[in-house]
């Protein structure tokens, strides 16, 4: 039996039929019908932004915290552009977002309407693909597709441009099941000969090492596990990039902490020594690879990518698997226990004594001040006291991220929200609401500085319309730490318009909004004011005033390979060499 | 380490190319492309392209099937091996692309492109002109007292000799239509 309705009502239909609970959005102009049908119904809610940037951010939050697509509808023109930031960043770290964006109607296409802008056009690169409905009787078809799209594959943003007129006009719904998706099935299965080569390598490896990201945890919990039963069951160690913290869990023994350009000594140096790099749902980012002519210069490269275009982009590996993480990992494992779980026992017990010499180094070691809360003693504080609470936590962009990746541990995939590909300063404050949103009853925290805080501060707005309970936890250094660290380093101590002047009083801030504000500046009263920020059944801004010239180390400076990594104490002598070239 | 023993050839859907990775040399790729014939598709083969910094030599298109909608886009592109197997695998990627094949690599492969060329001028020069088009078998489709107008077939190769021949006999105009391309054989 088929069904007639106003395209604006199969907008509404189709969420609901895709099991679309939430919707993250801004009404205007263009999509007042759809807005009218959500006004009539009760079975999905609207999230009121105050920004649509605000909004696709908060929808990847809310996909990457339950696995689920996320939903934005925005209005045409305006609406549409200031979307693009978030859709860029969920197209670089893929999450799987289905964005709506209302257009001026189809006969006024390319008149410069008002409110018109050509965003299928704008947004084609910032999307995994996008639709321009131009016809009411397909639009149900297309966003059942969209949806399709969004989550199959190599996850990422989709989007669907509705001009007015398909809106109001009546057409045919079509049902999710009559919906054309056959036409993209990307492969989920690995090649079984290429895995059992795999196999091969790791059961002669020397000194192999997993290198994780992100694909595993957008996969879903299955890999996550079946990583976990792998590296526990070689006992082969383990390095994460930024997005895939929490795949396998801070507390296992295999554990070498976050690689990259702020990562940690021990995985860096183990990637660079290691004979076999396994590299599961990564792509060689290259925050990752520093100088790839000398990255892991000795060692066989496998990876496992449900992406062609991720393999040998970046770095030549000499056994790709294409296919899910999940699907392979499972067909790995299998293939491994049936050759009778073979490991180089001998040689990797001489590679962990060499990765346990340079966990000796203790490279997360900072100078602590009795006067003065360093940024690392108050992410350890806040670690120590939210450690083994339902803990989600978001970040924004800079050294506090790279802080936050280091100091704090996950043990679960899909609590750990950051803007890795992109780096979008302002992602964190939505991203925590759309996360509490999902999750209501858990403690969520965004880990801020001053200055990403305030580039979508006024989400404070959202967070007490829907009793969002979110933690702002801000180190605020009055700096652009991570610009000011780089001019430090690199350009001579210059810096250029690095510091944040005419803060606002973050405290009167939120109390302007009907928020808690708590400000803390002395070690002693730390850890008082952070239980008194989760303990606070309300949105809270932390405004925790932290020492303003703190440099985050280890760090490998663009250009270097692994094994020329920076640690706290070589900063002096590295800022008299750099100054002479 | 040791040769995978996995098998050779490849296409968008197969990460599993061994020819020299690490080959510097550039060389010439003749593409193509089986896509959804619909609004922006083009763009966003162009988009690629141009936005990860790729070259376009030549690009044609148009529909090859009109009850399924298809449309047949044929590039050549140049670039070392490592370039060519990533610019292959990004168009994979994009949604209504339905197949991306590598003439060059795949089997052998026809490949012709048709070029119109107004030839002005008169006395022996114009005389010299029709022969050389006779030779290179060029038919007139056009010709006035003073002009005219040759249409030719063949590989760009052929195209190119052909118009070094006409520029000093008073070549006025040329329009190309790109490569058009098929694999030989059933």
């Amino acid at each position: 039996m088929s069904r007639t309705m106003t395209g604006a009502k199969m907008v509404v239909q189709a969420l609901k039929d895709q099991g679309v609970e939430v919707v993250f959005g801004y009404p205007g102009g263009a999509v007042l019908p759809i807005y009218d049908e959500i006004f009539q119904q009760n079975d999905i809610r609207h999230v009121l932004v105050r920004h649509e940037q605000a909004a696709v951010h908060m929808a990847e939050g809310y996909a990457r915290s339950t696995g689920k697509p996320g939903v934005v509808l925005v209005t045409s023109g305006p609406g549409a552009t200031n979307a693009v930031t978030g859709m860029v960043d969920a197209l670089m770290d893929s999450i799987p977002i289905v964005v709506f964006t209302g257009q001026v109607p189809t006969f006024m296409i390319g008149t410069d309407g008002f409110q018109e802008a050509d965003t299928v056009g704008i947004t084609r690169p910032c999307t995994k693909h996008n639709w321009l409905a131009k016809d009411t009787d397909r639009l149900a078809g297309i966003i059942h597709e969209a949806f399709h799209v969004a989550t199959s594959g190599r996850p990422g943003p989709v989007l669907i441009d509705i001009p007015k007129d398909v809106q109001f006009a009546t057409g045919t719904y079509t049902e999710p099941r009559q919906a054309r998706v056959d036409h993209y099935k990307p492969r989920l299965k690995g090649d079984i000969e290429a895995i059992t080569r795999l196999v091969e390598l790791m059961e002669s490896a020397e000194r192999p090492i997993f290198y994780t990201g992100g694909g595993v945890i957008n996969s879903g919990p299955g890999a996550s596990q079946l990583l976990r039963e792998l590296v526990d069951a070689t006992g082969f160690p383990i390095t994460s990039t930024l997005m895939g913290l929490g795949a396998y869990p801070a507390s296992g023994k295999s554990w070498l902490g976050m690689l990259g350009m702020h990562g940690l000594y021990e995985a860096n140096l183990a990637m660079h020594g290691c004979d076999l790099m396994i590299a599961i749902g990564a792509r060689f980012d290259d925050r990752i690879t520093g100088r790839v002519s000398d990255f892991s210069p000795d060692s066989t490269k496998a990876q496992i990518d449900i992406d062609a275009s991720s393999i040998n982009k970046i770095v030549h590996v000499d056994l790709p698997i294409l296919g899910d993480v999940g699907h392979v990992l499972e067909d790995l494992l299998m293939i491994w226990k049936s050759r009778g779980r073979k490991t180089n026992r001998a040689a990797l017990a001489g590679w962990w004594k060499q990765i346990d010499a340079w966990k000796e180094v203790k490279c997360l070691s900072y100078a602590p001040s009795e006067t003065v809360i360093k940024p690392q003693y108050a992410l350890e504080r806040l670690e120590a006291l939210t450690k083994g609470r339902d803990r989600y936590v978001t970040t924004e962009v800079g050294q506090h991220q790279m802080w936050a990746a280091q100091f704090l541990g996950f043990e679960a995939p899909n609590r750990w929200m950051t803007s890795g590909g992109l780096g979008t300063m302002g992602y964190g404050f939505p991203a925590s609401i759309g996360v509490q949103i999902a999750h209501p009853e858990s403690l969520v925290i965004n880990i801020a500085g001053e200055a990403s805080f305030l580039m979508n501060m006024q989400e404070i707005g959202t967070a007490m319309q829907f009793r969002a309970p979110v933690k702002q936890f801000i180190l605020n250094n009055e700096r652009l730490g991570m610009v000011r660290q780089w001019q430090d380093l690199l350009h001579g101590g210059r810096y250029s318009q690095s510091w944040s002047e005419s803060l606002p009083d973050f405290v009167k801030l939120a109390e302007a909004f009907g928020a808690k504000g708590i400000q803390c500046s002395d070690p002693a009263q730390l850890d008082d004011a952070i239980m008194e920020m989760i303990e606070y059944d309300g949105p809270v801004i932390f405004d925790c005033l932290v020492e303003k010239h703190e440099n985050c180390f280890p760090m490998i400076p663009s250009g270097k390979p692994h094994n020329e990594m920076l640690l706290a104490a070589d900063a002096e002598a590295f800022k008299s060499g750099a100054a002479l070239v | 380490m040791a040769a995978l023993n996995i098998k050779k050839g490849s296409s968008s859907h197969s990460a599993y190319d061994l020819r020299d990775f690490h080959s510097q040399a550039e060389r010439s790729h003749t593409l193509a492309l089986i896509v959804d014939n619909e609004a922006g598709v083009l763009a966003r083969v162009i988009g690629l392209f141009s936005g990860r910094g790729y070259n376009i030599d030549s690009l044609t298109v148009a529909e090859t099937d009109h009850k399924g909608h298809r449309s047949r886009i044929t590039i050549v592109t140049r670039g070392t091996e490592a370039v060519i197997e990533q610019i292959k695998a990004q168009l994979g990627r994009i949604v209504p692309v339905h197949e991306v094949h590598d003439l060059t690599v795949e089997s052998a492969a026809v490949e012709r492109e048709l070029a119109l060329f107004k030839v002005v001028g008169g006395g022996d020069k114009r005389v010299e002109a029709l022969r050389l088009a006779d030779i290179f078998r060029a038919n007139v489709v056009d010709s006035t007292l003073e002009s005219f107008v040759f249409e030719i077939t063949g590989t760009s190769e052929k195209i190119d000799a052909f118009a070094e021949l006409m520029r000093p006999l008073g070549l006025a105009d040329v329009a190309r239509t790109g490569v058009a391309a098929l694999s030989r054989g059933a």
